[in-house]
């Protein structure tokens, strides 16, 4: 278990965009009649990607108004599932380093410590110019790449510090790199080309 | 006897070729789809039960099996609930069909709803995987678009195909946690009885299937059981997805039979094992909660479920992560352990207690710091957590501790014995 709290500052309101509204409406019309408290997860993804990728109390209290449900069930979602980011992260970029054993083996540590250097001593704090944050996650399901980080949606698969560091510049400079292998191989395909299915290759 | 290319399902594995419906026709997929329906419900339970198919995501529970414990006349609705929460350390093979070949996992979701009389299926894919859940989105609206599935499509079983996602908790792989996390609430394992089958989704009955496990219905229904079972080895059947993470020249995805031996997988899909056969440690054969196996069982061994479970390891999801010896196996395996504490859910008193001790043991291990009596109060510990929770996360993450005890006790003793004699020099 993780100890996950909100954080003390807070903005007074939150509103759903219209689109982001609209969206809504269908997402909780997909569950059968009665059971649209299915769609808590996917709302709150969006209220944090809506709120610059961090999930405000305000937040909590409209989805669980829009889904009938008490504010404490959305607050013990909130809080037990780590993909909700329960203060402000980085404007620019929140780095996930994935650290688990088989990224360890690869040398995720020295990613941590690119991390350390570059953005903030610890996890879960903002760069002094408001543009990252980082944390170390557990196993992000792409150990065949491994290491990796996550931006967002994307992942930055076999890196090495230096390419790690690039990755971050293009974040800085307002322009990412390509997702996927930073040493261009094909997806989890061995390095220098498939061993099998040859004939499948464009 | 290597897999050959024409018995691979998997062709778009790397993502070569064209993910989308037209792609994936011309590999084969949706071939005819309807003449299979029309051999009946009964007619592919029984074809799935003779390919000897295992359940993929772990437990090697027959999948026919399975299937026919649901219902045939109920009032509820059945469910098929697919599990895409792909999460296991070393495990990264459901994100290459999702991304690469959705419409495998597609046309096996209606074949398997079908067989199992449900109308509606759920693919649950975990938070992280956003580009992937993109992808299959995106696949899924073609297949209906094209009238392959939905109401009234032209294969006669009115069928819903939804996907929900989840947010970042290892445990809502656990099928009964993932449909908790699927009705909106914390994913926190249920007790079973009643299983999924009688009272599952929305207290309906329902399966809960890996991502592989439905994606290689297609091609045992049109190839035949007796060609999936031709594969592998008896109660071992059929291709695998391998994942090899770690010390390997070339770490990769790859399809392979059932029953592959380790060093021939590595040697020939991976490049070997870093620096050489030689300089292998030791090797974790099927994701981080399967207990390790030294470089000298790994000699001769080969992977399939009934193999490894008699080495008191598994075969899991044939996630092999494989240890050179430039690796601190202590720190390894507390890695591990930190990761089992981390994503406990803190239901069961055994789990949500036990398993940040047993880190905070390793952690002093790693670092000599410990009594060596204390390796078999570890041990005990662990088999205290071990069968005493709801869920098997407890054995998950008592498993890989077992393993390092079991075969490197001697490396913790040494460990201890050089801090000890440090402090004593440091001392006099």
């Amino acid at each position: 278990m993780a100890v996950r709290r909100l954080s003390p500052d807070q903005p007074a309101k939150f509103a759903f965009t219209p689109e982001n509204a609209a969206w809504a409406k269908a997402i909780i019309a997909k569950y059968p009649p009665g059971k649209q408290a299915s769609a808590v997860i996917p709302l709150l993804w969006r209220a944090q990607e809506q709120h610059q990728g961090w999930l405000p109390e305000p937040a909590l209290r409209l989805v669980a108004d829009m889904l009938g449900l008490a504010y404490i069930r959305v607050y013990e979602i909130a809080t037990f599932y780590t993909m909700f980011q329960l203060a402000p992260v980085g404007l620019k970029a929140h780095v996930w380093v994935c650290g688990t054993t088989p990224c360890m083996l690869r040398g995720a540590e020295a990613l941590v410590e690119v991390c350390r250097r570059r953005i903030h001593h610890d996890p879960h704090h903002v760069s002094e110019d408001g543009d990252f944050s980082w944390e170390e996650v557990e196993c992000l399901g792409c150990c065949a790449n491994a290491p990796l980080v996550q931006i967002g949606k994307d992942t930055y698969e076999d890196l090495t510090p230096e390419l790690l560091e690039k990755v971050l510049d293009g974040y800085a400079k307002g322009k990412p790199p390509k997702p996927g292998s930073q040493t261009g191989r094909q997806a989890s395909c061995p390095e220098g080309g498939p061993t099998t299915l040859r004939d499948y290759v464009k | 006897m290597a897999l050959s290319d024409k018995d691979r399902i998997f062709k778009n594995l790397y993502g070569f070729q064209d993910w989308r419906l037209a792609g994936a026709k011309a590999r084969g997929a949706w071939d005819n789809t309807k003449a299979l329906i029309d051999k009946g419900h009964d007619w592919m339970i029984a074809e799935v039960k003779n390919s000897g198919l295992r359940g993929r995501g772990g437990a090697g529970f027959p999948t026919g099996l399975k299937w026919s414990f649901m219902p045939k006349s109920d009032p509820r609705p059945n469910y098929l609930v697919i599990n895409a929460d792909e999460s296991e350390p070393g495990s990264c093979k459901d994100r290459e069909i999702m991304r690469h070949d959705p419409h495998l996992l597609i046309e096996g979701a209606l074949l398997a709803s079908f067989a199992m009389r449900a109308h509606a299926s759920y693919i649950y894919v975990r938070g992280e995987f956003v580009r992937e859940r993109e992808r299959l989105e995106a696949a899924v609206a073609e297949a209906y678009a094209a009238r392959l599935i939905g109401k009234g499509n032209i294969h006669g079983w009115d069928f819903d195909l939804l996907i929900h996602h989840g947010a970042g908790a290892y445990i809502c792989g656990e099928e009964t946690a993932l449909l908790e996390s699927l009705e909106g609430k914390k994913g926190m394992p249920r007790l079973k009885p009643p299983f999924p089958a009688n009272v599952g989704l929305f207290g309906a009955p329902t399966t809960v299937n890996n991502v592989e496990s439905i994606a290689v219905v297609p091609d045992i229904l049109r190839r035949g059981a007796t060609w999936f079972a031709g594969i592998g080895k008896p109660n071992n059947t059929g291709t695998k997805l391998f994942q090899i993470s770690g010390h390997v020249e070339k770490p990769c995805v790859v399809e392979e039979e059932m029953g592959v031996p380790l060093r021939e997988l590595l040697d020939r899909h991976a490049g070997g094992v870093r620096g050489g056969w030689n300089n292998l440690l030791a090797v974790i054969p099927g994701g981080s909660s399967m207990p390790l196996l030294p470089a000298d069982i790994c000699q001769t061994l080969t992977l399939d479920f009934d193999t490894l479970t008699k080495l008191k390891s598994g075969m899991g999801t044939a996630a092999v992560i494989v240890m050179d010896k430039s690796t601190d196996i202590i720190a390894a395996i507390r890695r591990i352990a930190y990761f089992y504490k981390h994503e406990s859910c803190g239901q069961c008193t055994p789990c949500r207690e036990g398993t940040g001790w047993m880190w905070r043991v390793l952690q002093r291990m790693e670092r000599g710091e410990a009594e060596k009596r204390e390796i078999d109060l570890l041990w005990d510990v662990s088999t205290r957590v071990e069968g005493h929770t709801i869920c098997a996360l407890g054995d998950a993450a008592a498993w890989p501790i077992q393993g390092l005890i079991r075969h490197f006790r001697g490396e913790i003793e040494a460990r201890i014995d050089r801090r000890q004699t440090e402090q004593r020099e440091a001392a006099e």
